[in-house]
């Protein structure tokens, strides 16, 4: 959650409620619409004071987003639209819907050295409902993905509470999910994979220009872990792959970042901030990654924004993968992402203030492109022989809009 | 129960109490950033997550590729491409 956005934070901060109803006759008339429907719902106990009473913590504001998205690389190129609407209901719900397609082209070296290429469409709906009270806010959220061949459906509950007039944000989260999975050309789903997520984060203003936060996620999983398509390699032939039916892994995750305008006289005068993040996963497959990422941010003028990255990954092999196994196991896998493996990432973004109404409305348009390298130490491209490696592309073309 | 496990639970315990009540003797902790002192906070370049839509993307790219995941801050469903 941004702690940013409290009450307490100047530029946030909302007029008395008295002011804002006088000024709004139609806020009346849509509270007294809001108590009508949630009375005849029953729910008129739970959501009492749902337009009167006063909070202390601020909904995310009314927001939309719209983005053209593509991903290229290693031969799939994963490409479509995505939108995302954001809306008050009286200003203590806030409802949002986000829809998002990857139509995906796949001809990566799995396919091209053991199947034949592909192309299938990928659409995911997510809905969410954050309530204020008080210093807490509180999200359920669930959402549907369809693919031809597998189905995924989740819910989740995140409850946000600040502490400290603000100055600490405590969260907790859980979201479970449940797939179905199916095989081309066969009817149905054959198999199922279960998983859960249990997250707790701390978030803490250190200074008028330093923020720190730490997180961590508890993951488990249960069912076909695996695919269905892949194939293992056993004594140089190619044998169907076979996972375990359980996962179970741990991520820590810290971020810091601060405000280091005018610190520097090197720097100039531009409003601009660094951050730094360390991730630290691992599993009970054995796999152990390390992941940092270094970012730089600059305004130019009052319209443009400049983003920099730079992303580092480094991951072991899980106990059961192997490039050509030469014993016989109960498990074998020849899946890359279990494989070890390095990569680098470097990327930008520009953002562009189109119009702004202060107090009423912002529109922004964005760019950012990012290359990636993955480099295997372990999987051997079948076509030459020689280590496997790709250069993958992201770009992302979108508009938001607060209002 | 062995003495000395019974040994060890009691000196445990008795450790709790203690930090229990030296934080209890403790004054409340007042906020050393004043809601007024947030102000470069407030900005955009000051979240970690700025665009949501965005972040998600960027994190499906790098999860479904990634045997690491989670702990990202980002919410998601489930989806078994790659």
């Amino acid at each position: 959650m941004d702690v940013t956005r409290g009450s307490h934070a100047p530029s946030r901060s909302l007029p008395p409620e008295g002011a804002r109803a006088a000024d709004r006759p139609s806020r009346i008339r849509a509270r007294r619409l809001v108590r009508a429907v949630l009375r005849l719902l029953g729910l008129g106990g739970l959501f009492g004071g749902i337009a009167g009473g006063a909070h202390a913590v601020d909904l995310p504001p009314d927001h939309a987003e719209a983005m053209i998205h593509i991903y290229d690389g290693g031969g799939v190129t994963a490409s479509g639209p995505a939108l995302l609407v954001r809306k008050n209901i009286a200003n203590k719900v806030s409802l949002a819907a986000t829809y998002y397609v990857d139509m995906v082209s796949n001809a990566s070296i799995d396919v091209v050295t053991t199947a034949s290429p592909y192309r299938e469409t990928r659409q995911q709906l997510d809905i969410s409902a954050d309530y204020a009270v008080r210093d807490s806010l509180i999200r359920v959220s669930a959402s549907n993905g369809q693919e031809p061949d597998y189905t995924a459906t989740t819910w989740g509950v995140d409850v946000s509470q600040e502490l400290l007039e603000g100055l600490t944000t405590v969260s907790l989260g859980f979201t479970q999910g449940r797939d179905q999975v199916g095989q081309k050309g066969l009817p149905g789903y054959f198999d199922h994979a279960q998983h859960w997520q249990y997250r707790l984060g701390l978030t803490q203003i250190i200074s008028p220009r330093w923020l720190a936060s730490a997180n961590i996620e508890a993951l488990a999983d249960e069912g076909f872990l695996g695919s269905p398509y892949r194939a293992a390699r056993a004594f140089g032939a190619l044998v169907p792959e076979r996972n375990p039916r359980t996962r179970s892994g741990r991520a820590l995750k810290l971020r810091a970042l601060g405000d280091v305008s005018g610190l520097f006289g090197w720097m100039g005068a531009a409003r601009q901030a660094v951050r730094a993040e360390y991730r630290y996963y691992w599993d009970n497959w054995a796999i152990k990654a390390h992941t940092l990422e270094l970012g730089y941010s600059r305004y130019f003028g009052d319209a443009w924004l400049a983003d920099a990255l730079v992303r580092f990954n480094q991951q072991s092999a899980a106990l059961f993968y192997s490039d050509n196994a030469s014993t016989e196991t109960l498990y074998v896998s020849r899946n890359r992402q279990l494989s070890a493996f390095n990569s680098i990432g470097l990327g930008g973004k520009l953002s562009y203030t189109w119009k702004k109404v202060p107090g009423q409305y912002d529109i922004k348009v964005h760019g950012s492109y990012e290359f990636v390298r993955f480099d295997y130490q372990d999987f051997t491209d079948l076509r030459t022989g020689q280590p496997y490696a790709f250069n993958g592309h992201v770009l992302q073309l979108y508009v938001t809009a607060n209002f | 129960m062995k003495p000395t496990t019974a040994l060890a639970l009691a000196g445990r315990l008795a450790a709790l109490a203690a930090l229990a009540g030296a934080l209890a003797g403790c004054a409340p902790i007042e906020p050393w950033v004043k809601p007024y002192e947030r102000e470069r906070l407030a900005d955009p370049i000051m979240q970690f997550q700025r665009d949501a839509l965005a972040e998600r993307h960027r994190d499906h790219v790098f999860t479904v590729r990634e045997g690491a995941r989670g702990a990202t801050g980002v919410q998601g469903g489930g989806c078994g491409c790659n």
